[in-house]
């Protein structure tokens, strides 16, 4: 009977025990889990806030999905060492574990790059986990002025989440604009004018230098007072497990298309690891829970002796605030040709190069955008499809007689 | 397991499924009542191709659904081959739409997300699409694939 050990209890976890069991029933699965949390949907932390779910609701799956899964889990603990030549790891308890394979599921951590006086400030957050966010809801009152330092993904969320329940949300961030790592300056700005227009205030280019108890002053000099603090300035991989036991990590843990480390039966998945985008053709740390759960899925089914590969891997986000949607997915090379549509309500920029499309910027209209990931992802070339059609819209009937039989007439 | 397949032959283009979807998900008796006047959010879409060809578009049931995978909610999963969403748990976030490759989810116009369940879930217990088509041109049949 083999044992695997699973490092971490997110979603690549979850992803990878279900993998592990799709191709084995019989070996026995341990889960290290330093949160005291059954796995849940990270990403509904903002939705708690907002109250448009609960804690319950917030499980990535059910009560008994650990014991039908045969997994034991071991709440509380971390592990601190990978010992490759031994194939054990040793917990922050003491006890050391033996494995077969091994997966490294875990995630990262927040980034606080060094600021003055910052251990002045008496109330102040990560935004990560639901325990962040607990001690977050704990914190603020109907009076609170936040700020949050960082206008990306997880500061915005968090400022969406606490509106309605704070008095005032200030954002900075060093970046000019909003969602610097996925939107370019004119999507940007459209999201910013929506985001302020549901009352949410920018401080933009500049960021603190110091903080002063309950208040911040900024490198251009303004100061911004605020009663809770908040930080998501970015996070890191967390690599250190495999790297100090002699595994290859850059910015994250490197994997291959089988989530291989390169120590002998250790894998990696989620946000801890950096792999191959294939629509920018280079490696990234793409901290995407859908990418997540693939990656452990596909490290999991290979633990379990199968066969599986997740090789289509590309950057993608959904991500919306007060009703405005936007979608982004893959990337713009150098090079590449910019087709865009816009009006007042909404923008769509397609990005093309070398007969590919490798990457769309959206805004407003939403719907139907898988066709178009689809297109990146299986890096279809575009003059095998109705290119005029799609810059209509995303739909099937761009994309032939042929491929239409394959996916209407059978299964897929 | 049994899927919906398109014969696009026999298909009029005439939407009447996409209105049949809209009223079986309503839950509602009048069909008047439940989609007069209303903008309807139906869970199949009718395409034309360049050469006028028509066929309604659903969600394939896939063997290997990307959209269970992508939820950041846990709101999709597969039970007995159908690939099932939980209104409850959606947040509408859109992923799914994002990932579908055959823009199979759509919103549902009070900002969750809906896909076709087959009607198993409504009251007809079976497609509405399917049983409402007026020329047969969409079929609710096992094909025999391997699952
Ligand atoms: C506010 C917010 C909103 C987000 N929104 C989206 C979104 O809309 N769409 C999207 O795709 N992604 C989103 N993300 C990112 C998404 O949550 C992550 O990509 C996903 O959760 C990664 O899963 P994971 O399992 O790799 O890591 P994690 O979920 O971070 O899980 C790793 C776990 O491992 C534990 N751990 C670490 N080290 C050890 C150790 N040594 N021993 C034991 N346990 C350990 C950690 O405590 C943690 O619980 C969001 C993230 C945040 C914070
Ligand atoms: S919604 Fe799309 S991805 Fe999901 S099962 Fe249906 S067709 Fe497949
Ligand atoms: S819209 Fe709903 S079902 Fe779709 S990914 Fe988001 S939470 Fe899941």
């Amino acid at each position: 009977m083999k044992r695997y050990v699973i490092i971490g209890n997110g979603v690549a976890a979850a992803g990878c025990i279900e993998g592990i069991r799709s191709a084995d029933a019989e070996g026995s699965i341990t889960v290290i889990s330093a949160e005291n949390h059954p796995v849940y949907c990270r990403p509904l932390i903002s939705y708690y806030l907002e109250k448009k779910t609960d804690l319950q609701r917030m499980n990535y799956r059910t009560e008994s999905f650990y014991a039908d899964h045969g997994v034991t889990v071991l709440y509380g603990k971390t592990a601190e060492q990978i010992d490759a030549e031994a194939r054990q790891i040793t917990l922050n308890t003491g006890e050391s574990l033996p494995y077969d394979a091994l997966c490294c599921c875990t995630g990262s951590s927040p980034f606080v790059p060094p600021m003055t006086g910052l251990d002045t400030v008496e109330k102040k957050f990560s935004f990560i986990t639901i325990d962040d966010t607990l001690a977050l809801e704990q914190a603020v009152t109907p009076d609170s002025r936040v700020l949050i330092i960082g206008a990306g993904l997880i500061g915005l969320k968090c400022a969406e989440g606490l509106h309605g329940r704070v008095q005032s949300i200030t954002v900075c961030d060093l970046a000019p604009r909003v969602l610097s790592s996925i939107l370019d300056d004119k999507c940007a700005a459209m999201m910013q004018k929506h985001l302020e227009a549901n009352g949410i205030s920018f401080v933009l280019g500049t960021s603190a230098k110091e903080f002063k108890g309950n208040s911040a002053v900024m490198q251009n000099g303004e100061t911004v007072d605020f009663d809770v603090l908040v930080l998501a300035v970015g996070v890191r991989a967390n690599t250190a497990l495999v790297k100090n036991a002699g595994g290859e990590a850059g910015r994250g843990i490197t994997v291959d298309v089988a989530c291989r480390t390169s120590l002998p039966d250790v894998y990696a998945a989620g946000d801890c690891t950096e792999y191959h985008d294939i629509s920018s053709d280079s490696v990234k740390v793409m901290a995407l829970m859908p990418n997540a759960y693939m990656q452990g899925h596909t490290a999991g089914v290979n633990m379990a002796g199968g066969e599986a590969v997740f090789s289509n891997a590309i950057p993608m986000n959904s991500i919306g605030f007060f009703g405005l949607h936007c979608h982004t997915a893959g990337s713009q090379p150098e090079g590449c040709e910019m087709i865009e549509e816009a009006d007042d309500t909404h923008i769509r920029r397609l990005f093309v190069k070398d007969d590919r499309l490798t990457g769309f910027m959206l805004i407003g209209h939403m719907h139907r955008t898988g066709i178009y990931t689809a297109l990146i992802r299986n890096q279809t070339p575009l003059s095998s499809v109705d290119f005029a059609r799609l810059r209509i819209g995303p739909q099937l009937a761009a994309m032939g007689a042929a491929y239409r039989d394959k996916v209407l007439k059978g299964a897929v | 397991m049994k899927r919906i397949y398109v014969k696009e032959e026999w298909c009029l283009g005439c939407h009447l499924c996409e209105y049949n979807c809209a009223f079986a998900n309503s839950g509602m008796t009048d069909m008047v009542k439940a989609l007069r006047g209303k903008t309807i959010y139906p869970r199949i879409q009718v395409e034309q191709d360049e050469n006028g060809v028509t066929y309604a578009v659903s969600c394939r049931h896939c063997k290997d659904p990307v959209c269970v995978k992508s939820c950041i909610a846990g709101a999709l999963s597969k039970k007995d081959g159908v690939i099932e969403i939980d209104h409850d748990k959606c947040v509408g976030c859109q992923t799914c739409v994002l990932v579908c490759p055959y823009g199979a989810v759509v919103e549902d116009g009070s900002g969750a997300a809906q896909k076709c369940e087959l009607c198993l879930k409504n009251s007809c217990g079976a497609p509405a699409c399917v049983k409402g088509c007026p020329n047969g041109a969409i079929v609710y049949e096992e094909r025999g694939e391997a699952e």
